[in-house]
């Protein structure tokens, strides 16, 4: 084992320095602000859940939770998002609450991550669940909600991308009959990006090849509505149509939110093996190089914990947002007052006026600044009482 | 206004194939940027911008979004398993992983031991097999293990054989067929899907001799 040094974290696990924590409260607050004006209400779950619960059917991979066990031996986790544990509060003590449920959330959340680099394995999430609605107007709200929250704090130029599980499914299983193997290897494609693996393992099948052409025409339903089209004419059984008119519906109702400009569709988006089970999204912004936000809807999450109902959410990655925003103007608006022994007492007294005022105000003596001119160079404002008629009241 | 796409191209022997199909891509590269020593070369007039990097590197700049695309060995994606696009089998600089060793020598009972620049490759390949082993992790003359008894197997690339074949080793399995792709960021992925979407349809015209 080396010997920790004293400045070491553990891997993956960050600081969040006054400039930083800043920037992230602001952004906090306007995404909060946007949330709570759609008539969400925020709430709170524990840091550690238990394993058999909320361990195992959360959306996040086994080997990326943090586990560690209690004094009884029983296997806990540090919640890795924050979906299942709202899930299991609203199957319990908010079942008998007012339906639709609509919960917010701001939190850190916890994935242990690979040895490397720029991929924190704790980060904070802002989101929202809207729990017992399963229309396509649930659908259009989390999105345009989404939509808000992000304008709200001054992002503009990104990007969210939709996507329909069910369409995928129900498409595949038209094509390939009851062949199951086959279907999971290219829906594995599909979510690890490896369109190259896709076009292979189609060629490769023993089926027609007007079904081969089909498979591979898939790769091509993304961009504007338009696709509405071509991908009604690809698919064949009610599923399919049914999951194409849900998208339609859902983009007739996100032009109603005016928020159309920021919607692209593709239907080969999967962004997990099995936690969707139907419309579901992804948000993008200039200068990051990962996902902003993602969501979607997910019918069997609530039913592990015994509750029958429909859901659907979103969270954004807050500490991303902040990135993305890329906001460096650095506004201290705090004043300082430097003071001595003769003018401590007029100090207080202007600070307080000042802090009665709202603003921020530092009292500081002047024998313990090392470096005068750095001190003033860091404040927006300082009042030297040191020179001017030293103790004398004005 | 198009947006600059920047692409990660691979240093060393993938370059001159690489360059020669974006050149028929309609990417003119110049002739001499191997040769020349820097790193980041602008092509305004093409609206691209090309870094040179370590064929091993390439992934990683595409993944974090240093680089919007990259042209990369399947290899380093089988190895590396990262968070990108693999959208076009470029069929450049063919060759594959394979098991290799010393002729009629059977794997140790006792915890088998591979040699490899591969350790992910090739513990994928042998639990698979149902088979436990241990991993040597080499960075190049691989073929050595085998021979002087550091290894049991090794699992490395194979193009001719050749070296193979003069080192007196012989190939046991094929592991999987290697070929560069075209890979590309995920957020550029959406945010540039234009610009994207035309250099691969123009690369991809190439590939199916439209081009």
């Amino acid at each position: 084992m080396v010997k920790r040094l004293m400045f070491e974290k553990p891997l993956g696990m960050r600081d969040t320095l006054p400039f930083f924590y800043n920037q992230k409260s602001k952004a906090r607050r306007q995404l909060s602000e946007a949330i709570l004006s759609y008539g969400y209400s925020f709430m709170d779950t524990p840091l550690m859940e238990y394993h058999d619960t909320v361990g195992k059917v959360s959306a996040t991979l086994d080997q990326q939770l943090f586990k560690l066990l209690d004094q009884q031996g029983h296997t806990l986790v540090l919640r890795p998002d924050m979906t299942a544990p709202i899930a299991r509060v609203a199957a319990s003590q908010l079942k008998n609450g007012e339906f639709p449920l609509r919960l917010a959330y701001d939190g850190p959340v916890f994935r242990a991550q690979q040895a490397e680099g720029g991929k924190p394995a704790q980060f904070e999430q802002v989101g929202t669940e809207l729990i017992g609605d399963h229309s396509s107007y649930g659908d259009a709200e989390v999105i345009a909600l989404l939509v808000d929250s992000l304008k709200q704090t001054g992002l503009d130029n990104f990007v969210i991308t939709v996507g329909h599980i069910g369409y995928v499914k129900a498409f595949f299983s038209d094509l390939l009959g009851d062949d199951e193997d086959t279907m999971e290897t290219l829906l594995h494609y599909l979510y690890r990006k490896n369109y190259v693996g896709f076009r292979e393992c189609v060629k490769s099948l023993s089926i027609s090849e007007e079904k081969k052409q089909a498979l591979l025409e898939l790769l091509s339903l993304r961009g504007g509505e338009e696709i509405f089209e071509a991908s009604r004419s690809l698919a064949r059984n009610q599923s399919c149509m049914q999951a194409v008119n849900e998208l339609k519906q859902l983009y007739r109702l996100l032009k109603v939110n005016g928020v159309e400009d920021y919607i692209q569709f593709d239907l080969n988006l999967i962004s997990h093996m099995e936690y969707y089970t139907g419309i579901l999204f992804e948000g993008y912004a200039p200068n990051l190089g990962a996902l902003l936000c993602n969501g979607g809807r997910y019918d069997t999450l609530l039913p592990s914990f015994e509750l029958n109902a429909s859901a659907t959410g979103f969270a954004v990655h807050l500490e991303r947002l902040v990135e993305a925003l890329n906001d460096l103007e650095d506004q201290d608006e705090r004043i300082g007052i430097i003071v001595d022994d003769d003018s401590y007492a007029k100090g207080k007294r202007k600070a307080d006026q000042y802090r009665k005022e709202g603003h921020a105000v530092l009292l500081q003596h002047v024998d313990q600044i090392p470096d005068l001119p750095a001190f003033y160079a860091q404040l927006a404002n300082t009042i030297d009482l040191t020179q001017v008629g030293g103790g004398q009241d004005e | 206004m198009n947006k600059r796409l920047t692409i990660a191209m691979p240093k060393g022997r993938i370059y001159e194939e690489a360059a020669e199909l974006m050149k028929r891509a309609g990417y003119d590269l110049g002739a001499d940027l191997e040769e020349s020593r820097k790193l980041i070369l602008e092509f305004p007039e093409q609206n691209i911008r090309v870094m040179m990097a370590k064929p091993m590197d390439v992934v990683t700049y595409v993944e974090y979004g240093a680089a919007d695309l990259g042209i990369a060995g399947k290899d380093v994606l089988l190895e590396q398993d990262r968070d990108v696009y693999e959208v076009l089998d470029l069929k450049i600089s063919p060759c594959y992983v394979a098991v290799a060793g010393v002729p009629d020598q059977p794997l140790s009972r006792i915890a088998p031991k591979i040699a490899t620049k591969y350790p992910k490759v090739a513990s994928d390949y042998f639990r698979e097999q149902g088979e436990q082993i241990e991993i040597i992790p080499l960075n190049g003359s691989i073929e050595l293990a085998p021979l002087i008894g550091l290894a049991d197997r090794i699992v490395d690339i194979v193009s001719t054989g050749r070296t193979l074949k003069e080192n007196g080793l012989v190939e046991y399995e094929k592991i999987a067929d290697i070929t560069s792709r075209l890979i590309v960021n995920p957020v550029s992925y959406r945010l540039k899907s234009e610009e994207i979407e035309h250099m691969v349809t123009n690369l991809s015209d190439v590939m199916e001799g439209i081009k």
